[in-house]
């Protein structure tokens, strides 16, 4: 198992007080947090930063941490101590065992120590399930999907694979694996969640089983950007076919499309495609976001046609606005 | 601590799919049971104005299905970021406007 330096991971020296701890932790939060930050691996950083926080603001969990830390530096092979999993009740937030995002489980390693119920705030099914032998329906969980920005247009069906802990009638908890046909609705939104009644946890006494919520998530295009219903692409044009006007062939989610561009389009000009956006009753539009390309100016009749135009247009000031 | 053994049946199941945003309106205990939030967490995030059900009070509050969202997005700011709900909900706007305008941009 991997040895993880939870001071490493929060920037502080071992002999950090507990401010210290807090102060560094809530700076990385702002900046990892995978609602707020836009860096690619957010969301893995920001896990790492949560569990190392945990680990370490905590007291005592602080101390036995130093204490394997010690052994470790000394070059003895890491391996958690007999019987520190006992004694801890299961209070994982419902969306445990499921596929990303910072609710997830964090690693073996602080679970070997600290065991599962060693997060520090205890989801809803803990309290819950304190409440005793009444029939309790399941735990909705909760689940991220990445679907193609194609699927939307078509609609789809994919399948998903979940791990999730199943306690047995033996009373023993085993992950089980399974996986979800799932029917992607034609027009279906980033962010929109879909409901898969009775696929959540199963529910205690005879009660039914929760439900099952995926969030949807476009996988990230390289030419469209999703707002809503409506998408937007950059449309690169030639300075003359700004100035004259052109028919050019542009994308489209649904294929290429005869793009009429005209005259006297400035750089920044959206073109509106009614309708060609996500589907649905209202559906959304395409637009195309016009951004003028400058040819190379390497060669010598390319400069003598810069010059041209600079001659040609004498008067021109482009700065006119800033009034120097 | 040996992790759970991974059960090695594989179960398919074919799952009928709704879209929450659409076509799911949510009573106060669904949704508190959706988002995993308790019922204070879900009536601080009314009186706070982040989500606006129709009805009188609690017992015939109907929330829209965007609510689920918005909610566990709430809550996921505040306990991570250690904010107040106020401060989500501030935060939770200041996003949606970036969102906007990088999508323009």
């Amino acid at each position: 198992m991997e040895f993880k330096d939870y001071y490493a991971t929060l920037g502080v020296a071992r002999t950090a007080t507990q401010d210290e701890i807090k102060r560094a932790y809530r700076k990385l939060a702002r900046k990892y947090h995978p609602d707020v930050s836009k860096e690619p691996d957010a969301e893995a950083r920001f896990k790492e930063v949560a569990e190392a926080h945990e680990a370490l603001i905590d007291a005592e969990r602080r101390a036995a941490y130093d204490d394997i830390a010690q052994r470790q530096a000394n070059g003895q092979p890491f391996e958690p101590p007999p019987g520190w999993d006992t004694g801890f009740e299961y209070s994982g937030r419902g969306d445990s065992g499921m596929a990303g995002g910072p609710d997830a489980d964090f690693s073996d390693f602080f679970e070997s120590l600290f065991g599962r119920a060693g997060r520090g705030r205890s989801g809803g099914e803990g309290a819950r399930r304190a409440a005793g032998p009444m029939p309790m329906q399941g735990d909705d969980h909760h689940a991220k999907v990445l679907i193609d920005l194609q699927d939307s247009y078509h609609g789809a069906q994919r399948t998903i694979s979940l791990r999730m802990p199943v306690v047995d009638t033996t009373g023993h908890a085993t992950l089980q694996e399974r996986q979800l046909e799932v029917n992607v609705p034609k027009g279906v939104r980033q962010g929109q969640h879909l409901r898969l009644s009775g696929q959540g946890a199963m529910g205690h006494g005879g009660a039914g089983a929760g439900d099952l919520y995926l969030e949807i998530q476009f996988r990230p295009h390289p030419v469209f950007r999703v707002d809503g219903r409506d998408i937007y692409f950059d449309l690169p044009i030639a300075p003359w076919e700004a100035a004259l006007g052109a028919t050019v062939t542009a994308p489209t989610p649904e294929g290429p499309v005869q793009l009429s561009i005209p005259p006297g389009s400035s750089q920044g000009r959206r073109l509106r495609l009614k309708g060609k956006g996500l589907p649905g009753k209202a559906p959304g539009d395409l637009y195309a976001v016009l951004v003028i390309a400058l040819p190379p100016s390497g060669t010598q009749s390319a400069k003598e046609a810069y010059e041209a135009l600079g001659r040609a247009f004498a008067d021109y000031n482009p700065r006119i606005a800033l009034e120097v | 601590m040996a992790r759970s053994p991974i059960n090695s049946v594989i179960y398919v199941t074919t799952a009928k799919s709704v879209v929450v945003e659409e076509h799911v309106v949510f009573s106060f205990t669904a949704l508190c049971q959706a988002s995993g939030a308790d019922n204070a967490e879900v009536q601080a995030l009314v009186a706070e104005g982040l989500l606006s059900p129709t009805g009188s009070g609690p017992e015939d509050w109907q929330f829209s299905g965007p609510s689920l969202l918005r909610a566990r997005a709430a809550l996921r700011l505040a306990r991570e970021l250690e904010l107040s709900l106020h401060g989500a909900a501030i935060v939770m706007d200041l996003l949606a406007e970036i969102d906007a305008l990088r999508a323009r941009r």
